[in-house]
């Protein structure tokens, strides 16, 4: 033993010139063409400017809104039917393994093809979903077009599409709770549903708290699925920062696109961060 | 079997390129529609032909906002191929032309390029960095001949007689008076864009004010009719059935059979109805966007988009040959071979076949007369700001009424202006 260290640092230096290369120094640029007028050809700096802008948005209000709205429900459906689903999948259903195959199938496919597929089945007139519920005696909606409802039609097919990993999640934590209290639980006459809510909820918060950080980030700052079904229209009805983002980026704003950038990678942090110390202390005290 | 017979050969030349010393390789950038790549093929094809040395390849890259992109990202990293095609007008201006580009003034055929295009790919200078690869079109109306038959209708020549036909249809048949597809967004910007001519009627020196940050759309009464058009429209309930969900194809198909007897579009779009419904080209017109006075009627023009040589590439002199013939009669006989012909060409001596389509023989008269067109407003000046085609939706879709639609749009594009740095914003 020459050295009270295992390794040497210097074999961190494959891995940190990646992350250096790719993941630091674009970042630090980030900061830097965020204040500059910048068209891919040439840069001029603007201080604020590119964020005075963006801020005036005519759109921002409703992007904004749109995001929180998005984040917090994809992220509340997904964890809520997560629990439920691996509850089911665990108890010892037939065809139970078949069943958690197919809860986690959509989590393979590339987002951009569901999008697609599902705007195609959300067609009003020749779409799947709408014959189908005509069986039923019901007229379906204008699930993409109507202002009023394209954003919650996008946030249904995201929550279909996530809802599987969560699942895995929750019967990962599942299985980490001892059968002990159950037992105990059942000796003493608790009922399944006084079981549910005073074993399995409380003891499953670390499952909790990762599929709700998880999703939360993901659904704030998604992009694909809305772009792929709506574009964020119809108008700007559906449009969340990442599409206002893109469409200026789109467009050639290429300073004022990372301007608007900085602020969703703002907005995220804001809310993240204080939610993951919240859920942090919170497991410290119990 | 040919196109894998192509390959085969340019491959085979790529590999004897390295030992025989005179034979070269051009790359080419083109957008991936139908028609561009028939049209490239079949010009690349007929040069190689001529110049048994020079051979090419052909990348294909998406159109709209990520193909500008693409181009962009390319000039900006000096990766962009020997010759690409790109747009006309306000968007070339975005990819600042004297810096990126080689002004191909300087080819013998230069001077059959009509000045109506060259005048739309120019900088200051008067540099020229384009050559035509297709003919001028028009921004108006489709039409379905056979419902405008069977209900003993006329082409309207102003805004009120137009909406008396529309009127007509929605009482007599079926059919909806106007297809409008809004899966496909950018399609919803047509009956404003079109209205340009009447604008430029009425309003001789708006484009020029435009640009110089005098005039707007909210508040010059002629530029703000497109907007009220498209609202007039959607109000009066003449839209196909979800109208929201609808795409640009289903909009070509309804006017061609006759699902919907009115289709605002560029005529760009011939080749597609012919490709979708070859038994229906026949039954499809075309006429310009009607304003409010029956003596100013004229028709709304885009020039097409163009073959570019970049300042980065190495093969300058052989990139310019190749523009050089692409400038002659013969290309255009290439072209109308490989696509049709879809309107007036750009160079100077090219004719069209006595057998156009009807869409084309309609849309022909307007060039033939004296101030029966007008560029777009996109050709006229570098700003078009990149929300229209929301607004438009949101017009056509009862979101939004048109005043308050062009108060953001104009909004929109003083932000284009400070983008592209002029002056006066």
């Amino acid at each position: 033993m020459k050295s009270s260290r295992s390794y040497p640092y210097w074999f961190i230096l494959p891995g940190g010139l990646v992350y250096l290369v790719l993941f630091l120094v674009p970042t630090v640029a980030a900061f830097w063409f965020s204040l500059t007028h910048w068209d891919l050809f040439e840069t001029r700096f603007i201080g604020l400017d590119n964020y005075y802008q963006f801020l005036r948005e005519p759109f921002l209000i409703t992007g904004v809104v749109n995001t929180v709205i998005f984040g917090v429900l994809t992220s509340i459906a997904k964890s809520v039917l997560g629990l439920l689903l691996a509850v089911l999948l665990t108890s010892g259903l037939l065809g139970q393994s078949f069943l958690r195959t197919l809860i986690f199938f959509p989590v393979l496919v590339s987002t951009i093809g569901v999008g697609i597929a599902f705007a195609e089945i959300m067609h009003p007139a020749r779409g799947m979903l709408n014959i189908g519920l005509s069986y039923f005696g019901i007229q379906g909606p204008a699930w993409l077009i109507d202002p009023n409802l394209a954003l919650f039609s996008v946030a249904l097919v995201d929550i279909w599409k996530g809802v599987g990993l969560a699942t895995l999640i929750y019967i990962a934590g599942l299985a980490t709770i001892s059968s002990d209290y159950y037992e105990a639980a059942r000796i003493d006459g608790a009922t399944k549903l006084q079981m549910f809510f005073r074993i399995t909820v409380p003891l499953v918060r670390p499952a909790t708290v990762t599929v709700v950080t998880l999703s939360l980030i993901g659904g704030l700052r998604s992009f694909d699925i809305i772009w792929a079904m709506t574009k964020g229209g119809p108008g700007f009805s559906s449009d969340v920062l990442a599409s206002v983002i893109y469409k200026q980026y789109q467009a050639g704003f290429y300073g004022l696109s990372t301007a608007g950038n900085i602020i969703l990678f703002a907005l995220v942090a804001f809310i993240v961060i204080p939610l993951t110390y919240w859920f942090n202390r919170r497991e410290v005290d119990l | 079997m040919k196109n894998k017979a192509n390959k085969l050969i340019i491959s085979a030349f790529v590999v004897l390129g390295a030992s025989v010393s005179n034979a070269t390789e051009l790359s080419i950038l083109v957008d991936n529609s139908p028609d561009t790549v028939a049209l490239t093929q079949a010009l690349t094809s007929a040069y190689s032909k001529l110049n048994p040395d020079v051979t090419f390849e052909i990348e294909l890259r998406p159109g709209g906002g990520e193909g500008d992109n693409i181009v962009k990202t390319r000039l900006a990293t000096g990766e962009m191929t020997d010759v690409f095609l790109y747009n006309s007008g306000s968007l070339l201006q975005a990819l600042r032309p004297s810096r990126t580009l080689e002004p191909i003034n300087d080819i013998a055929n230069y001077s059959n390029i009509l000045s109506s295009f060259t005048s739309t790919v120019s900088d200051a200078e008067g540099n020229v960095y384009a050559v035509p690869i297709q003919t001028a079109m028009g921004g108006g109306i489709f039409y379905n001949k056979r419902v405008y038959a069977e209900l003993g209708l006329k082409v309207p020549k102003t805004w009120q007689e137009f909406m008396a036909n529309c009127a007509i249809i929605a009482e007599k048949s079926k059919a909806a008076p106007i297809a409008q597809t809004y899966r496909d967004t950018w399609t919803s910007q047509l009956l404003v864009l079109s209205d340009f001519f009447n604008v430029q009627a009425e309003n001789p020196s708006f484009a020029t004010d435009y640009t110089n940050n005098k005039a707007k759309f909210a508040t010059t009464p002629a530029a703000l009719r497109g907007f009220e058009k498209l609202q007039q429209v959607s109000e009066a309930g003449y839209f196909n059935d979800y109208y929201g969900a609808a795409t640009y194809n289903d909009g070509l198909n309804m006017v061609a059979t006759g699902k919907a007897v009115h289709y605002p579009m560029l005529t760009f779009a011939i080749p597609s109805i012919k490709l979708n419904t070859p038994d229906y080209i026949e039954d499809v017109g075309f006429f310009a966007q009607p304003g409010d006075d029956a003596d100013k009627n004229g028709l709304t023009v885009w020039m097409p988009a163009g073959y570019y040589i970049p300042k980065e590439s190495d093969q300058k002199e052989e990139a310019k040959a190749f523009l050089n013939y692409i400038a002659t009669v013969d290309a255009c006989d290439v072209i109308t071979k490989a696509i049709g012909a879809n309107g007036p060409y750009l160079i100077k001596g090219c004719t069209l076949p006595d057998n156009v389509y009807p869409a084309v023989k309609d849309m022909l008269p307007y060039f033939q007369e004296e101030g029966r067109t007008a560029p777009a407003l996109e050709f006229l000046s570098p700003i078009k700001g990149p929300m229209l085609e929301q607004l438009t939706v949101e017009v056509g879709s009862g979101i939004r009424n048109a005043q308050s639609a062009a108060e953001l749009y104009d909004q929109d594009v003083a932000k284009q202006a400070r983008q592209l740095n002029l002056p006066n914003w």
